[in-house]
């Protein structure tokens, strides 16, 4: 065992030893105790090697009971509290351990590298859990997990209107446009080494504003609907497109220029086979930055005037009604859909520049 | 062949020379994109505000040439475009000529969105440099982190900074904190793949020459790790304290009370004050330029100071 192993064992067990001495004398049910028995019982470590997968079902074990027993309580015993500490200890351990074979190469990367961002995932959503119903937090200030996928549940219709109305309609149309239009102009600019040396430093320039702040203009010019979202969306996106492009269609060294010289290609051939492909990388770049901005500035324009539906409107009115977990319901579905667009983006990347080193160096 | 020509004409050609430099910097031709821009916001004024100066003119019964329309529609007191200069003034009057102490004061609020910008980008870089400290040490933590930290810029959180402003204000957090945390949590992200990138960045033999000299892990952190380092934070800072101005603006969209630029935006939008949207944005702006191209200075001073080669 590493000296980062040793303590964290030692911990873990010390928490159940503790957990065990106070449900002992609190009266805890007979499932604390036993998780609290086998807890301490895994010190036993220290005299004889305990494998990984024992941390792993024990701290599978804590989670469960917490989650069974969170709603009988009274008022929430202390060794609820230590049996949560336990269980969290016993997930790092098992972590811990869990990637120390896979460096060491005892395990295979494929399915149980996975396993652990999703472990520390699961641990933070049932820490949260557990935090809000045993302390009692109220909902309006953060609910529980499980309170936010009821609410998911319930107002589905909702939810889905809200999504059309802002991703669909105002973050689909606005980035596509937006990326478009980057590219398109810096394909343009790219012929004149003039306009590139004007432009650039103003794209980079402006790249880095708040652009968001033109939401409330745009909104006077297009009306409250989509299409005033949408145009925010260009907007933010227009420009890393235009800089990243610009910097993409330069990095061709001027080695593969002559040798397209040599051929005698013209300027749309060097363009087609050299260039564009060697900007990719540059542009998936952009169209990644561009997936998260364009979501939200779509929401934050709709904080400016909007029809009633739509998810920053849905944000911004539930808000003044407090009804937090819907809020939390409309953010769960924006994080889905940020994610899975920009996963899907970067799926794409990877079949279409398969041939750059950061992709290669993965697949190996 | 350019080059030819150029060394072949004789000295009294130097103005032509200079003209050459400018037009092969970048300089004359950002100043010729910028002139660009100006015409045509002044001739899009024109265009926008057409219909609209029309109908006053109607009412007013008023017959204006066509040198006077065009002077309306770049005065107008709530124009669909305001003009440039129309929006430098109102910068001019709301910032030198108004006590700072105003709640009119764009100075003011200015200050207002600095500070928490300010805030938020220290507790960032902080965050994001003790994260990618852990991260590069404990591989545990860099397979169980680093997904979840990318897939946390993929929570719209400029979105929610409302809730959040109003959430802890509600346990009593309130003032710059909440609107800093906003900042912090947008700013920490390319700090943490900076970092961790930087603090990766000494090779193998560099390394190994540490472990030849018996150098403990804190002494391979502060003597090589780090020094190494240093390119990459700036570089991620630059970029950190662009985003964090923008989390302070947005957050504070939900907090009139607060002021702040972005109390200035919500106001102008709910009052149709274009000019006061414009003059606010650009205020924005030109903090962000400050703040980016301070960063960039630090960097110079820095590199300069630990002998970076350029």
């Amino acid at each position: 065992m590493t000296n980062l192993q040793q303590s964290i064992a030692s911990i873990t067990g010390l928490i159940s030893l503790a957990g065990l001495l106070v449900a002992l004398v609190l009266g805890g049910s007979v499932a604390y105790l036993a998780f609290f028995l086998f807890g301490t019982l895994s010190l036993l470590r220290f005299a004889r090697p305990l494998s990984l997968w024992a941390d792993g079902v024990l701290a599978l074990a804590g989670t469960s009971i917490l989650m069974q027993s969170l709603p009988g309580f009274d008022g929430t015993p202390p060794y609820v509290w230590l049996a949560l500490a336990a269980a969290w200890f016993f997930a790092w351990m098992f972590i811990e351990q869990l990637s120390v074979a896979l460096t060491a190469e005892k395990l295979p990367e494929r399915p149980f590298g996975l396993v652990i961002p999703v472990v520390f995932g699961l641990m933070l959503l049932f820490f949260w859990e557990v935090v809000t119903r045993g302390a009692r937090i109220p909902e309006v200030l953060l609910p529980p997990p499980s309170g936010i996928w009821i609410r998911i549940i319930d107002s589905v219709p909702m939810l889905y209107a809200d999504f059309i109305q802002t991703f669909v309609k105002s973050v689909l149309s606005g980035y596509a446009i937006g990326c478009l239009s980057g590219f398109a102009v810096a394909i343009l600019v790219d012929r004149s080494p003039f306009l590139k040396r004007g432009l650039l430093p103003i794209g980079n320039f402006v790249s880095a504003l708040p652009i968001i702040g033109i939401a409330p203009i745009m909104v006077m010019w297009f009306g409250f609907d989509w299409p005033s979202k949408a145009a925010v969306v260009v907007a933010v996106t227009f420009f890393p497109m235009l800089v990243n492009t610009v910097a993409g269609l330069n990095e061709v060294g001027s080695m593969e220029r002559d040798l397209m010289r040599t051929y005698a290609s013209s300027y749309l051939q060097t363009l087609g086979a050299l260039r564009l492909p060697a900007a990719a990388p540059f542009i998936f770049n952009a169209l990644k930055i561009n997936s998260t901005l364009a979501l939200i500035a779509a929401i934050v324009a709709e904080f400016f005037g909007t029809p009633i539906v739509g998810m920053g409107f849905r944000i911004s009115t539930e808000v003044g009604k407090l009804n937090i977990d819907l809020v939390w319901a409309e953010i769960a579905v924006a994080a889905v859909a940020g994610s899975v667009f920009y996963g899907l983006i970067a799926l794409v990347e990877r079949a279409v520049t398969f041939w750059h080193p950061s992709v290669r160096k993965k697949r190996a | 062949m350019s080059e030819a020509v150029h060394e072949s004409l004789p000295a009294s050609f130097g103005l032509w020379r200079v003209v050459k430099r400018l037009w092969h910097g970048s300089a004359l031709p950002v100043l010729i994109v910028v002139m660009a821009i100006l015409i045509f916001w002044y001739a899009m004024a024109i265009e926008m505000n057409t219909p609209w100066q029309v109908r006053l003119n109607e009412r007013a019964n008023a017959e204006v040439t066509w040198t006077e329309f065009v002077a309306q529609t770049w005065n107008q007191t709530k124009p669909l475009l305001p003009a440039p200069h129309q929006i430098v003034s109102e910068i001019w009057d709301a910032t030198v000529g108004m006590d700072f102490n105003s709640r009119r004061s764009l100075a003011y609020h200015a200050w207002v969105t600095l500070s928490s910008t300010l805030l938020g980008f220290a507790f960032g870089t902080l965050l994001g440099v003790g994260l990618a400290i852990i991260i590069i040490h404990n591989d545990a933590s860099n397979r169980s982190l680093m997904p979840w930290i990318i897939a946390s810029q993929t929570v719209p959180i400029l979105a929610i900074a409302p809730m959040i402003v109003v959430g802890l204000g509600a346990v009593g957090v309130t003032g710059l904190v909440p609107k800093a945390l906003i900042s912090m949590y947008l700013s920490f992200f390319p700090v943490v793949v900076g970092m961790v990138k930087g603090l990766r960045s000494p090779e193998t033999i560099q390394l190994d020459l540490m472990r030849t000299y018996h150098a403990s892990p804190g002494q391979v952190f502060t003597l090589l790790r780090w020094p190494a380092s240093v390119p990459f934070l700036f570089a991620s800072m630059r970029v950190g304290i662009a985003i964090s101005l923008i989390g302070a603006v947005v957050g504070e969209l939900s907090n009139a009370a607060g002021g702040g630029l972005g109390v200035r935006l919500l106001t102008g939008s709910y009052n149709g004050q274009t000019i006061q949207i414009w003059a606010a944005l650009l205020l924005a702006a030109a903090l962000a330029a400050t703040l980016v191209f301070l960063v960039g200075a630090a960097e110079r001073v820095v590199n300069a100071a630990m002998g970076v080669r350029t």
